[in-house]
């Protein structure tokens, strides 16, 4: 009985420390944030919260912004997985072959990971404002020189896509070299022996050696490019301007999901709206990334 | 020996030397595309602002600006480098600190324990993992607030609240990695220190955490460069433009501030990714590893 009191007291006393701090900053503001949600809570300090039920759940949809950031926030997230799966899995074909110095060119395309996304923002900002255009005159060609890629919304939208590429593509290619590594050399030496060329090798043998890092890696990729905040605000800051619907409203370009909902709480003020803007993009965010998790471990298996 | 190799090297078809080089090539190219920003922050580092404006893409005609552009950052009254970088510092390394002990502890016991209630907490900490920062930060910013209106416990603005933000934040993907790797210890060894009379927090220290050592070190880099980078809830926890900031808050300040200036916010860019790429030069072979079997548990 003594020994069992002891062991329970231990269990508690080693466990605290890591619970409380969680409990405070993740499991409460969580259920904090529903209820919030379903008030009409503001920044304005000692202004009462009343409850307003489902209220902005069913107004947030009549926000153009709302709207169309959802819809950019999808082409973004589609096109970044794609840009950045595809420039991994080259690189790292590229620097898994017998090619010299590949550790130290490993290395140098892991290099912009660690470089923050505030940080490099502001990077590709003058970049694109300062260098595109001036290169293109070095070689004489003029679309490149008069271009004024944070100016379009299109461009924009691929010059975030690209910076995040630069970023994040050096990660996931160490992921794709771990899992290519392991694949067995005696089986694509048996493959080259049956005469299999170069996309036969890659269709029969890589990809299905490496379906599980496929998995790991498309949930990366989809899940933080979602979430994207950093690169945007200190590349973009949102814009520039575009035209959007029937009714030729303005929006922001380049306001995505996790920007819009900073927004609409602290330069709209309206905390509540965007705290239910919060939930509606986590649910969304969940079922996204767990169908796809699902989608890719059938896969695996049929592979 | 010598010529065996070199008959062996001439056995090669011309087919996979052309396309061994062809690789290389290409390696080189997308190497340079990789390396080319960094160059572009270092040269305009170099420059004044009128060099910046008017040839961007040249070298710098004097690397002594170079000089000045640091020293005009490192005063600077908004970047306030020398106190940033001590923030910064203080920040990661006590959050580490404290995530590593801390998740540590809670995982060996969630996994040693064999009860609904431990099942239970575990879960807790693992659904963590899923939830969005987005869906919790107005709240926590709230709860910290009427922290100090209730109790008088100062949290925003303090490096206790930033401390014990990243340590919440951080638990639940370390608890995760350490329970799947404390699972794999055999429980014998424990057994045989408690016959010793050892008691639990000796075993802890001198046992459990001694093994943990590969498994701490991926946790650190882990979140060491997360927490080292983060923008979104120093902004809010601390704020921008207050006594305690970041280096990600110093930057974001200063560019704020002086739109135009490249000349400084490059300087100051560079100044912040420094510390990070001389990190990276000494650990590479931890980071590398570290991060890539972070992402594979």
């Amino acid at each position: 009985m003594n020994s069992y009191k002891k062991d329970r007291t231990a269990f508690w006393l080693f466990l605290m420390p890591a619970l409380l701090a969680f409990l405070i900053v993740v499991v409460v503001p969580f259920f904090m944030g529903i209820y919030y949600s379903m008030t009409d809570w503001t920044a304005i300090t000692g202004s009462e919260i009343n409850w307003v039920g489902f209220k902005n759940y069913a107004n947030m949809w009549s926000d153009v912004q709302f709207r169309y950031s959802f819809i950019r926030t999808f082409v973004f997230t589609v096109l970044s997985v794609a840009t950045i799966n595809f420039v991994a899995l080259f690189l790292a074909y590229l620097v898994t072959r017998e090619v010299k110095g590949r550790n130290f060119f490993r290395a140098g395309f892991f290099l912009p990971n660690l470089i923050g996304g505030l940080v490099l923002g502001y990077i590709w900002q003058f970049i694109f404002k300062s260098i595109i255009p001036p290169l293109g005159g070095l070689f004489g060609i003029q679309a490149i020189e008069e271009v004024v890629i944070l100016g379009d919304a299109t461009l924009t939208l691929f010059g975030l896509v690209f910076a995040y590429t630069w970023q994040y593509a050096g990660y996931i290619m160490m992921i794709y070299v771990a899992a290519i590594l392991n694949v067995p050399q005696s089986l694509i030496e048996a493959c080259e022996i049956d005469g299999a060329n170069f996309w036969q090798k890659f269709r029969n043998i890589t990809v299905p050696m490496i379906a599980q890092a496929i998995t790991i890696t498309s949930f990366l990729t989809l899940v933080n490019s979602f979430k994207q905040y950093d690169i945007i605000v200190a590349l973009t800051g949102g814009g520039p301007s575009a035209v959007y619907g029937a009714a030729k409203d303005v929006v922001n370009s380049t306001e995505l999901l996790a920007v819009h909902i900073y927004e609409t709480a602290f330069v709209y003020n309206d905390m509540a709206e965007g705290q239910a803007k919060a939930i509606i993009f986590f649910l969304v965010l969940s079922v996204v990334s767990i169908a796809q998790v699902i989608y890719n471990k059938r896969r695996e298996v049929e592979l | 020996m010598m010529t065996e190799r070199k008959e062996n090297k001439n056995k090669i078809p011309l087919r996979k030397r052309v396309a061994a080089i062809a690789a290389l090539i290409i390696i080189i190219i997308c190497f340079t595309v990789t390396v080319f920003p960094f160059f572009i922050v270092v040269i305009n580092s170099a420059k004044s602002s009128l060099e910046v404006i008017n040839q961007p893409i040249a070298m710098p005609d004097n690397w002594g600006q170079l000089f000045k552009n640091v020293s005009e950052v490192w005063s600077s009254n908004t970047v306030r480098y020398p106190s940033s970088l001590f923030s910064s510092f203080i920040i990661t390394t006590f959050s580490l600190f404290f995530i590593a002990i801390f998740s540590s502890m809670a995982a060996w016991v969630l996994v040693r324990t064999k009860t609904k209630m431990s099942a239970f907490i575990f879960l807790v900490f693992i659904s963590g993992l899923i939830i969005p920062f987005q869906v919790v930060m107005f709240p926590l910013v709230q709860l910290f607030s009427a922290s100090y209106k209730v109790l008088g416990i100062k949290m925003l603005r303090t490096y206790h609240g930033m401390i014990l933000s990243y340590i919440g934040f951080g638990a639940p993907l370390s608890v995760f990695m350490f329970h799947g790797f404390i699972k794999s210890i055999p429980l014998e060894l424990e057994e045989a220190a408690t016959i010793e009379g050892y008691g639990r927090w000796k075993i802890y220290r001198r046992i459990i955490l001694p093994i943990l050592q590969p498994i701490v070190v991926t946790v650190l880099i882990l979140n060491g460069i997360w927490i080292w980078n983060d923008f979104l809830l120093p902004s809010l926890i601390l704020g921008i433009g207050n006594r305690i900031q970041t280096i990600p808050l110093a930057v974001r300040f200063f560019a704020g501030s002086f739109v135009k200036k490249w000349d400084l916010i490059m300087t100051a860019v560079l100044m912040a990714a420094l510390p990070i790429i001389i990190g990276f030069l000494f650990g590479q072979k931890y980071i590398i590893s570290g991060m890539v079997s972070g992402a594979i548990k």
